[in-house]
């Protein structure tokens, strides 16, 4: 048995190795053995864990799903073991210029609503959701245009969901989808023009990603691992940097209550059967 | 509960400087809630919150500790003011790297790997003084220099100031090059040392320029460049001791090129030349003074530093005898341009100004070599051993 554990995780920027790289670092100054692989895309990330590649994944919202109802499947049990503070209850807003007609999500009947790359949580899935809840179903009652940017990241790249905000501004489209730290960005940073545009609506809150375990994680190293994660404290200047990389001030204990949205969307929109029947070959 | 209104301002707008001004007032965990008439007030209020760690429901912000962790530990590197008590470290940390000295540097900083970071080896209280004198001092070759003087002097004459300007634009090139390189070495902590020896550049960069256009008045090409000469200097370059290369540099080679840059001030043949050299010379004395000031610092605080300098220019001679040292045709260009004709009394008196001008550099050497702290015995011999060359 080996004693190093190891992480999966997709590369969705270079700066993925610098983040794993250096927790691999300051893992090993305190004793733990760890190291990474990368893989391009979340469905060969999922599939390497139930081929036994690595230990522990960190997991898109979707792929902690995918990997949730496969290990469903074949008897198994998946657990979400850590999440940051910032991936704890996000929404998603639906965009429309401030001069639109539109008023209410029914306006959108007949109208073209942007999103992100197909496989985003929130910039596709659970913002179409939301609208299917409303009663508003997908290239039904409305037209949905993708900006489909690096398929297969789950929308973890920040690209498709700019280009539907671009293209919101240019009128090539009726409304846009985004999460709201993105609306924030793109406010900021001027691809939204302050009090251009007007928030229609928004989503409820919802969790994004985890660090993913099956049942067969050896144990001793997880309890390690997550100890170590928990007290990582953004005080300390040797490991604020890689906070700051990965995005969040402190580890939250994992909880699955906030996939509920995306599990909902992903039944609706019968987005994983592809994926679970490969799985099954 | 502590309130905030900002009225009709929003996130795109700036609104977050409010809210961040209001929350560094509270303590950590203290309640602050916000209200405004932008719309999208509280989506980019709980996104703001989120990311900068602080909790926050509708609008109320629970304030978090990541802001003020940010600066545990945190250092004051220095006081700007350099005559203050402490002001200038003696080991700046690597870690301060590019902060102004007197800024708060946060501890996560990475360190930068700059060599020259002890305060012995590179600093001296003269600095800042003599930086604000060479700020002060800085002139305008365009303006300072009257181009369209008039050069009445025969035309061998010529040649001889433009192979004098051509040997002039090799060594101040080398004066350039050396210090520059030590620049990006030296801890920024020491500024006023890294603004000196940045202006020390500028210096030789615009004496490059003014005696290029000095030699191109009446000639296309310059004069000749010998091997021996560039060896010379190359050992200049060579040397990677910042203490060993200032001594080499500027106590010696700029020191005895102040000699030189006087003679030629009242010695060239025509106004222009005089007015290039006088002007140079001012900037070079200033140079001088910063290598003996920071160096006398350094052997006060350094006991065997002078054994170290001695042995420095032991070594270059030594790896200069057997070349040719300064080369034939300055040596000549400097008789005949001192002569300022043919006419065999003119000569034997050029020639005569050339051997006082040696004479000069010689004791001036002995002279910085005894401000160094080195005996007037050991100074005439280590002055003895100073290249040939000049520089």
């Amino acid at each position: 048995m080996s004693n190093t554990l190891m992480l999966g995780a997709v590369a969705y920027d270079p700066k993925v190795v610098t983040i794993w790289e250096g927790f691999r670092t300051w893992f090993a100054e305190r004793g733990l053995d760890f190291d990474f692989i990368l893989y391009s895309n979340y469905e060969a990330q999922v599939a390497g864990h139930f081929a036994g590649q690595y230990d522990v994944a960190w997991n898109s919202p979707l792929a902690w799903i995918q990997a949730e109802r496969v290990a469903n499947e074949r008897g198994q049990a998946a657990q979400a073991i850590a999440m940051r503070d910032t991936d704890q209850d996000l929404t998603s807003v639906i965009v429309v210029r401030a001069d639109s007609a539109i008023q209410t999500i029914d306006d959108l009947r007949g109208k073209t609503v942007g999103v992100g790359a197909g496989d985003s949580p929130q910039a596709t899935l659970i913002p179409l959701n939301h609208l299917a809840d409303k009663g508003l179903v997908p290239d039904t009652d409305f037209n949905v245009r993708q900006f489909d940017v690096l398929v297969g990241k789950h929308g973890d790249h920040i690209g498709g969901e700019r280009d539907a905000a671009r293209a919101l501004m240019a009128g090539e489209i009726d409304a846009a989808c985004m999460i709201d730290g993105n609306h924030l960005l793109f406010s900021q940073e001027g691809t939204l023009p302050g009090g251009q545009t007007r928030i229609l609506d928004r989503t409820a809150p919802y969790d994004h990603c985890c660090f993913t375990i099956l049942d067969d994680a050896p144990e001793a190293l997880i309890s390690q691992f997550v100890e170590l994660l928990m007290g990582m404290s953004f005080d300390d200047p040797e490991v604020r940097p890689l906070l700051e990389l990965e995005g969040l001030k402190a580890w939250r204990t994992g909880r699955v209550s906030g996939f509920a949205q995306l599990n909902e969307a992903c039944d609706r929109f019968g987005y994983l059967d592809g994926f679970l029947a490969e799985m099954r070959n | 509960m502590h309130h905030l209104d900002l009225g009709k301002l929003g996130f795109e707008r700036g609104a977050h400087l409010l809210v961040k001004q209001a929350l560094r007032e509270m303590a950590v965990g203290d309640e602050l809630h916000v209200s405004g008439s932008d719309p999208s007030l509280d989506v980019h209020l709980q996104a703001w919150c989120r990311a900068k760690g602080h909790a926050c429901t509708d609008t109320t912000i629970t304030k978090g500790s990541a802001e003020e962790g940010r600066w545990r530990g945190s250092e004051q590197a220095g006081l700007t003011d350099p005559s203050a008590e402490g002001a200038v470290a003696d080991h700046p940390s690597a870690r301060w790297g590019l902060a102004a000295r007197g800024a708060r540097v946060e501890a996560s900083t990475p360190p930068f790997n700059f060599v020259l970071q002890d305060k012995e080896v590179v600093w001296t209280e003269d600095a800042a003084k003599l930086y604000a004198r060479a700020a002060a001092a800085q002139w305008d070759p365009a303006t300072a220099i009257d181009w369209d003087a008039p050069i009445t002097h025969p035309e061998p004459v010529e040649d001889a100031v433009v192979q004098v300007m051509t040997y002039l634009i090799e060594n101040e090139t080398a004066a350039l090059l050396v210090p520059a390189r030590f620049l990006s070495q030296i801890h920024p902590h020491f500024r006023e040392v890294m603004q000196l020896l940045a202006i020390q550049a500028a210096d030789e960069a615009r004496h490059i320029e003014v005696f290029t256009r000095r030699a191109t008045l009446k000639r296309t090409h310059l004069g000749l460049s010998t091997a021996g000469g560039q060896a010379s200097l190359k050992t200049l370059l060579d040397e990677p001791d910042f203490a060993l290369s200032t001594f080499l540099l500027s106590v010696l080679g700029e020191g005895s090129f102040l000699s030189l840059l006087w003679f030629l001030r009242d010695h060239a043949p025509d106004p222009i030349t005089r007015a290039v050299a006088s002007l140079s010379a001012q900037d070079e004395a200033r140079h001088v003074a910063f290598g003996l000031s920071h160096l006398a610092r350094h052997a006060e605080l350094d006991p065997g530093l002078h054994s170290r300098l001695a042995n420095a220019i032991t070594r270059r001679h030594d790896s200069l005898a057997q070349t040719a040292g300064l080369n034939e045709e300055v040596f000549d260009a400097l008789v005949l341009l001192a002569a300022g004709s043919w006419d065999h009394d003119a000569i034997a008196q050029g020639w005569d100004a050339v051997a006082k001008l040696k004479d000069d550099m010689h004791s001036g050497r002995i002279q910085r070599l005894e401000r160094l702290g080195f005996s007037p015995e050991e100074s005439r011999t280590l002055s003895a051993l100073h290249t040939r060359n000049f520089m």
